[in-house]
């Protein structure tokens, strides 16, 4: 900006930085908290004294969840559950898009606003709850993957990038002699390796972080999720007993198992955060690239 | 702006076989050969449609319950009619308006604040000189969105534990422990607070891409006028970004009933019922848990009928007063 700075406008940047400040520091706080509280001994954290640095450094408790077999089951499931519906999302989501990205698709209108109007509508809980058990998709991946196989928003993201892109090149490719599939597979899909990034990254998360789904449709706990395992623990549903902990251990479990299962599941977020974040903002840009 | 996207988002009024008064172009195939032509394309649509129908339109129709009688074991679309019998039920059901008014109060409390923080922040953002810092700002803020809401409700229990952060921060200062998750007179600040920490930074993106789209020769102009910084921001910026602005609040309006479900269940307990406890949660509670399917639904129903009516109302106040709307 040209133009000298006023008094008044140095104020409000010395204010601003401390605004800004404050809303790191805050967003950083209960994170690095409950880091600290892992690592703690159970006597400072039951005396209230752990804040950001680990006191009476202890890794026990990690040491217990890391061999609960449990905790590595439920691991491996979440991972299974992410990989299986984040394929089957993509798969369904860019065929769809393509198709809707083709203006002069004879039904197009209808074929988005069987999407669109999903957005505004939904069946609700109960429905969709007898559906899946009418399905009898009870206890299996399928009650997971497959109901949030397309959503709507990440279709119309993957719509505006196809839609963006340069005409030319397919109708090149339909003279060649290229079909509809060939096409998507050889011509677009090379070229729309950003967005299908992005799409993977907005599902996995997705996948990922859910768990009503499973805490609806799965009774056996060794399909549970990891999300499901945690929400368990912090519900008192499934104590520190299940951990197998005998003695001095018991109690030091008690004090900080939730804070030492909430760091090991947020630890692979937290790995890849840095280097996707900026996908996930282009993704939202797409969306709203209209906008 | 949001009105070039909607008319991408949304199917055009003038649909096939709705309007009829347009004339047809002269290259409009019929369908036969609009088939044959683009039948790969077609089939490309098939599995997706297949989904959108199981699972999203089925259990709209599914929705006949809440006017059936429906035995465990029987049909899920429910054994024979009783007519508005269930309707009826709720709305003579007391607890169900407890409900309704917590869900009421709970969204109006999350609108007021988690709608407008990242307009604000956006603005601070924007007046941020240093782009390391901004990115520094930007990055940290962004976290929260990416946590699964388990382990954001487990870091709320943590936090405000009678051990936690906060409650050691109050015995500083001589206070006795607040036992914040068993009081309903906390629930709703609790809830609020951790929908703002969890949403602020995220919220902030559209915003910031619609800052940077402003005209700056707006600025020139403004400042030869003579407008200050403050005038500038509310002359300029603003109305920059009124369109984002009308568009994420009626996408907010339209999910106002269905507010927060999932961190309602995981941060609720029946000690705090008498604030937490919201239409879907109630809902859940009394179709899943006790079985009374029909009920449920119908409540369920008459849910989704008022964010259908929220959001088609307020788009249509929004085009009528202000000119923008998302479709």
């Amino acid at each position: 900006m040209v133009g000298r700075p006023t008094r008044g406008y140095r104020v409000f940047q010395v204010c601003n930085t401390i605004i800004l400040t404050l809303v790191v520091v805050a967003t950083l706080y209960p994170l690095v908290n409950i880091v600290a509280r892992s690592f703690s001994g159970e006597g400072y954290i039951n005396a209230g004294q752990v804040n950001l640095i680990p006191r009476g450094f202890n890794i026990k408790t990690y040491k217990a969840v890391l061999h609960d077999s449990t905790f590595w089951t439920d691991y491996g499931n979440t991972v299974l559950y992410t990989v299986v519906g984040t394929a089957i999302s993509l798969v369904l989501t860019t065929c769809y898009a393509y198709v809707l990205s083709k203006r002069n698709l004879r039904g197009r209108t209808f074929l988005v606003g069987v999407a669109v109007f999903t957005m505004f509508f939904s069946g609700g809980l109960i429905p969709n709850y007898l559906l899946i058990s009418g399905l009898g998709m009870r206890n299996t991946i399928w009650s997971l993957v497959l109901p949030n196989a397309i959503s709507v928003f990440n279709l119309l993201v993957m719509k505006s990038f196809f839609e963006g892109m340069p005409t030319e090149l397919e109708e090149a490719a339909a003279i060649d002699g290229l079909s509809t599939y060939g096409t998507l597979l050889r011509i677009v899909l090379p070229l729309s390796k950003a967005v299908i990034a992005t799409m993977t990254l907005f599902y996995a998360v997705s996948f990922w972080n859910s768990w009503f789904g499973a805490f609806l449709y799965l009774d056996r706990p060794n399909l549970f999720p990891v999300t499901l395992y945690l929400r368990n623990l912090i519900a008192g549903a499934s104590g520190t007993g299940s951990v197998g902990f005998t003695g001095s251990d018991a109690a030091q479990a008690a004090a900080n198992i939730q804070s030492v299962t909430i760091v090991l599941t947020t630890i692979p977020i937290l790995a890849v955060y840095p280097f996707v974040q900026r996908y996930f903002v282009s993704g939202v840009m797409i969306g709203a690239v209209k906008g | 702006m949001s009105s070039t996207k909607t008319a991408d988002l949304l199917p055009d009024a003038r649909s096939p076989g709705g309007g009829g008064t347009s004339p047809v172009p002269a290259r409009r195939r019929s369908w036969r050969q609009s088939l044959r032509r683009d039948w790969q394309l077609y089939t490309l649509a098939v599995v997706p449609l297949v989904f959108f129908a199981v699972f999203r339109y089925l259990p709209m129709i599914g929705n006949v319950i809440a006017f059936r009688q429906f035995e465990p074991g029987g049909s899920v679309f429910g054994d024979h009619w009783v007519g508005l019998e269930y309707i009826r039920m709720f709305l003579n059901d007391p607890t169900f308006w407890d409900v309704f008014t917590n869900t009421l109060v709970l969204g109006l409390l999350t609108l007021v604040v988690c709608f407008p923080m990242p307009i604000i922040l956006a603005l601070l953002l924007n007046e941020l000189r240093n782009r390391y810092a901004k990115r520094i700002v930007q990055s940290v803020s962004y976290l929260p969105h990416f946590l699964s809401v388990v382990i954001v409700a487990g870091i709320v229990m943590e936090f405000l534990a009678a051990d936690g952060s906060v409650n050691s921060a109050l015995h500083a200062v001589g206070h006795a422990p607040i036992l914040f998750l068993q009081q309903p007179g906390w629930f709703r600040s609790v809830y609020v607070s951790s929908e703002l920490w969890q949403t602020v930074g995220w919220g902030t993106i559209l915003y910031l891409a619609a800052l940077t789209s402003i005209d700056q020769d707006l600025y020139e102009a403004a400042r030869i006028d003579g407008a200050n910084r403050w005038q500038q921001t509310w002359h300029v910026t603003l109305p920059g970004i009124r369109p984002t602005m009308i568009t994420l609040l009626i996408l907010n309006i339209g999910t106002f009933m269905s507010i927060g479900f999932e961190k309602i269940m995981l941060l609720y307990n029946p000690l705090t019922y008498s604030t937490a406890d919201v239409v879907s949660t109630y809902l859940y509670r009394m179709g899943v848990v006790s079985n009374n399917f029909s009920y449920a639904a119908a409540i369920g129903l008459f849910e989704s009928l008022i964010g259908l009516v929220l959001i088609v109302s307020a788009n249509k106040i929004s085009r009528r007063t202000l000119g923008t709307s998302l479709w």
